[in-house]
């Protein structure tokens, strides 16, 4: 049992922080991991998750928001159900990148950092995602889809409204 | 994805692996997987350190440190506890390489981690890969899952006596934890800003120990080499660049991907045969030949090889394997810009001459891109990087600098074209997402 009483994540979550402040030489080392963890969970850093997390590993709430604020993958600020990342960087601006950035938006009506009023999409654009050799490139919550057109971001968002993609966890 | 491509001219000493399921342990174990491990366990430290440094393997992150040697620098004796600390943060744009490992054959950083502690005296090593490689972790997890249900991973491995164990961990999202230091930052929990050297990790690294950090491709190399030989790894290659390298082509060429290629290799070849030459048969503007921080290459500079020497001498780097190849209809008013935008971005904040630097040459690019830039942008922006070399703790100052370097003096006089041809009247290009991500 942890030493922290369980407010807002799901028993496996929990079981899973308890396990992982204990395999590190240093608790905090499970900083990082956790609010990434708690992200896809919550749907966001929030105030809650800062405090819980900062009580599990030992931390003032200071130090976590100072970690937090480093990391361009962590927020503060919910996100749609799935958010479309969109890389732009050299290799995918070579192939279109902004193209189906421009397609992202018009398609989801919706710029940088958005959310659909109806909460299902988020839009980012972002720096390299490592899937330089099968540009353009986005991701999808995790999910990589490759080699894009706009007719295959088109299929994929599809896909995604209609319930099918793939969640977080 | 990630789709696999092959070429004639490939070596595959690391690929070997590739397209045949050995994510899956019993497909591994079939392909010779956990075989060197056990060796370098029977043959002791001496030797796996002797092997690495005869293969002539060099650090395949970037900045190609030889292996052996790196691994030879820790301390035999310590009182703190020694670590091995993969990198997986591939962040460098163009590279792609380490994706590809992970997902095509995750064992062989797992047991080229325990090669490496092996050799050092280290019970204890981290596979860190960056935040958006879920889906990788989530195979890379379950790959030291199973190495540990056969008891590979653990105590008393193979039934020898000897504790090993690994951790997985995942970033958050941040180009400058690929940086050796700052990695070791973010492992404990705290911003990925870099530590001042010396002292080296080496000797004092994660946790106050001795680390040896490496690419995950270095370390990949490790039981291949044990396996073959490390005279037999460094004849693949040329002199003091041993062996073999995982280079991604990607950009303007018909058949990008991620090829495996002796190290010398013509890198005229590795673009216009290996990955299929121009796209759509248009003609080469430029290359940036070893991920984005290296200086661009022009069209009559690619008859060059293949390795850290070679590149050097061709004023520019072998980097992270990451060849991109731009057709001649790409700005590189344009290409410069996105490019620092980038480093802008992922700029740490930490040292004054990167954070300052990188902010103003994004700013002026973008007046020029824009179209109200004058002649004078162009010594500034040159000034500006000059003024950032060598002036910051970690590489990445030098690493946005040297891009911006080679863009402005070997195209110096397209920027002077663009500048005065917006000021001639010649209309602007429209650009919705004129200076990158994150704004």
């Amino acid at each position: 049992m942890s030493e922290v009483a369980n407010t807002i994540f799901s028993p496996e979550l929990a079981a899973r922080f308890d396990h992982l402040v204990t395999i590190y030489p240093m608790r905090r080392s499970a900083l990082v991991p956790m609010l990434l963890y708690a992200q896809d969970e919550v749907g966001y850093v929030s105030d809650a998750v800062v405090t819980e997390i900062a009580q599990r590993i030992g931390l003032l709430e200071l130090d976590v928001r100072n970690v937090l604020s480093y990391y361009s993958m962590l927020r503060t600020k919910p996100a749609g159900k799935y958010n479309v990342q969109v890389c732009t960087n050299i290799s995918c601006m070579l192939r279109g990148g902004y193209e189906i950035l421009d397609h992202c938006k018009a398609k989801l009506g919706i710029g940088h950092k958005e959310v659909t009023k109806d909460g299902v999409f988020s839009l980012e654009e972002v720096e390299c995602i490592g899937a330089c050799c099968w540009a353009p490139a986005m991701q999808v919550n995790y999910d990589f889809h490759d080699n894009l057109t706009t007719i295959k971001v088109d299929e994929i968002i599809e896909t995604y409204r209609a319930g099918q993609g793939k969640d977080v966890k | 994805m990630p789709t696999l491509v092959s070429h004639p001219d490939e070596v595959k000493v690391i690929s070997r692996r590739f397209g045949q399921g050995a994510a899956n342990i019993d497909k591994y174990i079939e392909l010779d997987g956990y075989k060197a491990v056990q060796q370098a366990i029977a043959e002791g430290p001496e030797w796996i350190i002797n092997t690495m440094k005869a293969s002539g393997l060099r650090g395949r992150g970037g900045a190609g440190f030889p292996t052996g040697l790196k691994w030879s620098f820790v301390p035999k004796q310590s009182e703190k506890p020694k670590y091995v600390l993969v990198n997986g943060d591939e962040s460098e744009p163009g590279t792609c390489k380490d994706h590809v490992i992970f997902r095509e054959d995750p064992h062989a950083v797992i047991e080229g981690t325990m090669i490496a502690g092996l050799a050092i005296g280290s019970k204890l090593g981290f596979i860190y890969l960056r935040g958006e490689y879920r889906y990788l972790l989530k195979i890379v997890e379950k790959a030291v899952a199973d190495a540990y249900a056969r008891g590979f991973l653990g105590k008393n491995i193979f039934g020898t006596g000897v504790d090993f164990d690994i951790i997985t961990q995942s970033g958050a999202g941040a180009y400058e934890v690929g940086e050796e230091s700052a990695l070791m930052e973010s492992l404990e929990g705290k911003r990925g800003v870099p530590r001042i050297k010396p002292p080296f990790p080496a000797v004092v690294g994660l946790y106050g120990g001795p680390t040896v950090i490496n690419n995950a491709e270095t370390i990949a190399n490790a039981p291949h080499i044990l396996l073959m030989g490390g005279e037999a790894y460094a004849k693949l290659g040329t002199e003091r660049n041993g062996g073999t390298r995982l280079f991604g082509i990607s950009g303007h060429v018909e058949r990008p991907g991620v090829y495996e290629l002796p190290m010398g290799y013509s890198l005229r070849k590795a673009i216009y045969e290996v990955a299929g030459g121009i796209k759509d048969g248009k003609k080469l503007k430029a290359v940036v030949p070893g991920g984005a921080s290296c200086p661009v290459l022009t069209a009559d500079e690619i008859d060059v090889g293949l390795d850290f020497d070679q590149m050097a001498k061709a004023g520019t780097m072998l980097g992270s394997g990451g060849i991109v190849v731009l057709d001649d209809t790409v700005s590189i008013v344009e290409f410069a810009l996105r490019t620092i935008a980038f480093y802008q971005h992922e700029s740490c904040g930490w040292c004054i001459p990167c954070r300052e630097g990188t902010d103003w040459i994004k700013k002026t690019l973008t007046r020029v891109y824009q179209g109200g830039g004058n002649k004078k942008d162009v010594d500034n922006v040159q000034y500006l990087a000059e003024n950032m070399m060598g002036r910051t703790f970690c590489p990445l100052g030098d690493a946005a600098a040297m891009p911006t370097l080679g863009f402005v003096k070997k195209f110096r006089k397209e920027f002077e074209d663009y500048i005065e041809g917006h000021k001639a009247g010649t209309p602007i290009i429209t650009v919705q997402q004129l200076v990158g991500a994150g704004h």
